[in-house]
């Protein structure tokens, strides 16, 4: 049973199309990561989801039923906002007891529930402090608690760690981990702009982009088989490398004439049609390794090297890249070593990678895909 | 002299003034008194520092002083005395007062203007805040209820005197009663106790679009995710407002309640214009300008009342409204 589906959802405003076509299914208890770059919609798509938004086009159904006209407060779903948005004028207990005020729950009911979130959360000692007297990860922690009491069954979460700084943020990330193997039957649905967060919070990633759906998968499968360049280099930090090349042989492993020289195997296999093909081959950063025999992939001239110990990263200028696009932290080849590497400014450096580890795109989509 | 020319000379003496002054006073104490050079270069220079910012508050001061605490001191001087000026009576202007009579009349009615214009008005304002922001037109609705703040005291009375005139043919609400059947036009000024009210009604016609104002303004400043938020939590529009929205100005609605009020303590020009205080509509202000120029004793010693009955409101204000600037 689905408890959240989506169906041809879209959304407009008056003639500009913010998105379209969104198809998803979210099964029950399932931690679902929205993320896309800014403008992208994403936030758009869960104040829908919401009720915060009006659906243009397309059914909302949770748990089976169509709630694109339900009032937000009966569509059984709760939402943590990035700005916390606690009542500034209610003690943390009144804050979390409002909405079961409103619904008119009884006394013993309200405190039960609200000394059970705290119990959760930890927010025992602070329960009659006014918001302005807890730091930024105790408010978020109320905003989260404020949502648990009303046991919904689709929590909601508005980019909630980005107003914390980095420290708390990885501390409430692994804190909202454990909340949800608290409780293993709820729904999230979890919006970002971090890949981290969306990295090592999900069950599956959405990645949104041009007011549609990019891809859906567990977060190794974008990682491993992206489905477009898009999504391949949106995964991943620092992005992954599109070198343009020609398939000149073809088969259960596909081989490419790189047009910068050099040659680059891939397991992604092709067929006899694809042959001369212009594609660009993906490779992460990670995935390249200086070559060692006659065979490179890529060659070119180290032009920047940031040694973090760990490991080296080195960025190479190539014939078309210009210096705004060095800036820009595009277009530049960027190669992630293993290790410390040393006196590699201004030579001349190969580089090979892993058959296993190099991706093919022709038009923008994976050859995986078709 | 054409009047222009004037007006350019007093704004270039007024505001080289302004510059010469602080020029000059910082030049001296730079230069002369506290010199950053020499043996005690260092204490001269925290001295100069400490003086400075004095310097540019003595303008202030002085004028504050000169224009404020002295007309306090002095009329407290003068309610000391009798019609004539060189009478030394002590206190006897005030026992007259509180000896009862039109003092009582005059000092409860303002109690009854305190309570309901300020309240009324900061409500209204409230409701029209809240009910314009929603509305394409607005903004219009805005303006026009904005409107009469514009109009002077007496310019706004005179306006009402047409709406409460004694005939159907030119009072408006005269002509509502002879549209519902009734025979004989009333004067509303002469209904007792009640003619308080109606002359309110003018203060809060004209103070309603000040609290509309900087209560739409506040109403505005409301974060929007909590009202989101409440929303979500399931609260209807009017649980909304009074529970999330209007707590979270509160600090703002008593700004606005405790401003009405010292000006309510203030306003004298409705009173004498509409009735001249006559039919038990008599008000302090209103009763102080009877004595005015006639037993300026008697005036100065309610007038010093008035200020000793605005005093802990106005503190109020001034805290809340810095609390409000932090």
């Amino acid at each position: 049973m689905a408890d959240l589906k989506l169906t041809d959802v879209a959304k407009a405003y008056g003639n500009v199309k913010v998105l379209e076509h969104i198809n998803l299914d979210v099964t029950k208890g399932e931690l679902i990561v929205f993320v896309g770059p800014s403008g992208c919609g994403k936030s758009t798509l869960l104040r829908m989801i919401a009720g915060l938004e009006k659906i243009t086009a397309g059914t909302l159904e949770i748990d089976g039923q169509v709630v694109n006209d339900v009032p937000p407060s009966q569509r059984g779903i709760a939402m943590v906002f990035q700005s916390y948005a606690l009542y500034p004028h209610m003690t943390v207990r009144d804050n979390m007891a409002f909405s079961l005020k409103i619904a008119k729950k009884s006394k013993d009911e309200i405190n039960e529930r609200v000394e059970n979130a705290a119990r959760i959360l930890q927010l025992d000692p602070y329960l009659d402090r006014l918001p302005k007297a807890l730091s930024g990860g105790q408010r978020q922690r109320v905003a989260i608690g404020r949502a648990i009491v009303r046991d919904p069954k689709v929590y909601l979460f508005d980019e909630p760690l980005s107003n914390l700084d980095a420290a708390l943020r990885v501390a409430t990330r692994i804190e909202i981990a454990q909340l949800k193997e608290q409780m293993p039957d709820s729904t999230m649905v979890y919006v970002t702009h971090d890949q981290i967060e969306a990295m090592t919070l999900a069950d599956r990633i959405v990645v949104l982009a041009g007011g549609g759906i990019s891809q859906v998968g567990s977060p190794l499968e974008l990682y491993e088989k992206p489905e477009n360049e898009f999504v391949a280099q949106f995964i991943g930090s620092p992005a992954m490398n599109l070198l343009s090349g020609k398939i000149v042989e073809t088969g259960e492993r596909t081989v490419i004439r790189m047009d910068g020289g050099g040659t680059a195997v891939s397991h992604y296999p092709s067929t006899e049609s694809d042959k001369g093909a212009e594609v660009k081959v993906g490779v992460r950063p990670e995935d390249f390794a200086v070559a060692e025999g006659a065979d490179y992939l890529f060659e070119g001239k180290v032009d920047i090297v940031e040694a973090l110990g760990e490991v080296t990263l080195l960025y190479f200028k190539t014939p078309d890249t210009s210096m705004e696009d060095m800036e820009k932290g595009d277009a530049a080849v960027i190669a992630k070593l293993q290790g410390v590497h040393q006196n590699l400014r201004g030579r001349e450096v190969r580089l090979s990678a892993d058959p296993a580890r190099v991706h093919l795109f022709r038009n923008g989509r994976s050859l995986l895909y078709r | 002299m054409p009047v222009i020319l004037q007006g350019l000379i007093t704004i270039i003496i007024g505001v080289g003034g302004c510059v010469g002054y602080f020029y000059l006073s910082n030049l001296i104490l730079d230069r002369f008194i506290f010199p950053a050079k020499g043996e005690n270069i260092g204490r001269n220079i925290n001295r100069a520092n400490a003086v400075r910012p004095w310097l540019f508050l003595f303008p202030a001061i002085f004028v504050l002083g000169l224009y404020l605490v002295y007309p306090v001191i002095g009329s407290f001087i003068r309610s000391l005395y009798g019609r004539n000026p060189d009478t030394f009576v002590g206190f006897d202007n005030y026992a007259l007062l509180f000896a009862g009579g039109d003092f009582t009349t005059a000092f409860l009615n303002n109690m009854l203007w305190v309570l309901f214009v300020p309240s009324a008005s900061t409500f209204i304002g409230l409701v029209v805040a809240q009910l314009t922001d929603q509305l394409s037109w607005g903004n219009i609705a805005k303006s026009l209820i904005f409107m009469p703040m514009a109009i002077s005291f007496v310019g706004a009375s005179l306006i009402w005197k047409f709406v409460y005139a004694n005939d159907a043919d030119i009072g408006l609400i005269n002509a509502v009663r002879a549209f519902a059947g009734f025979e004989n036009p009333i004067d509303v000024m002469q209904i007792p106790f009640w003619n308080n009210f109606f002359l309110m009604v003018i203060l809060v016609w004209i103070q309603t679009g000040f609290a509309m104002v900087i209560l739409s303004a506040a109403l505005r400043g409301i974060p929007e995710e909590t009202i989101e938020a409440a929303i979500l939590d399931g609260a209807n529009p009017f649980q909304i407002f009074f529970k999330i929205k209007v707590p979270q100005i509160l600090p703002t609605i008593m700004v606005v309640w405790t401003t009405i009020t010292v000006l309510v303590l203030k306003v004298f020009d409705i009173v004498y214009t509409m009735t001249g205080g006559n039919f038990g509509t008599e008000i302090l202000p209103s009763y102080m300008m009877d004595f005015m120029f006639r037993d300026d004793g008697r005036a100065t010693a309610i007038a010093f009342v008035i200020m000793i009955v605005v005093l802990p409101v106005m503190f109020w204000n001034i805290r809340e409204a810095r609390k409000e600037m932090r």
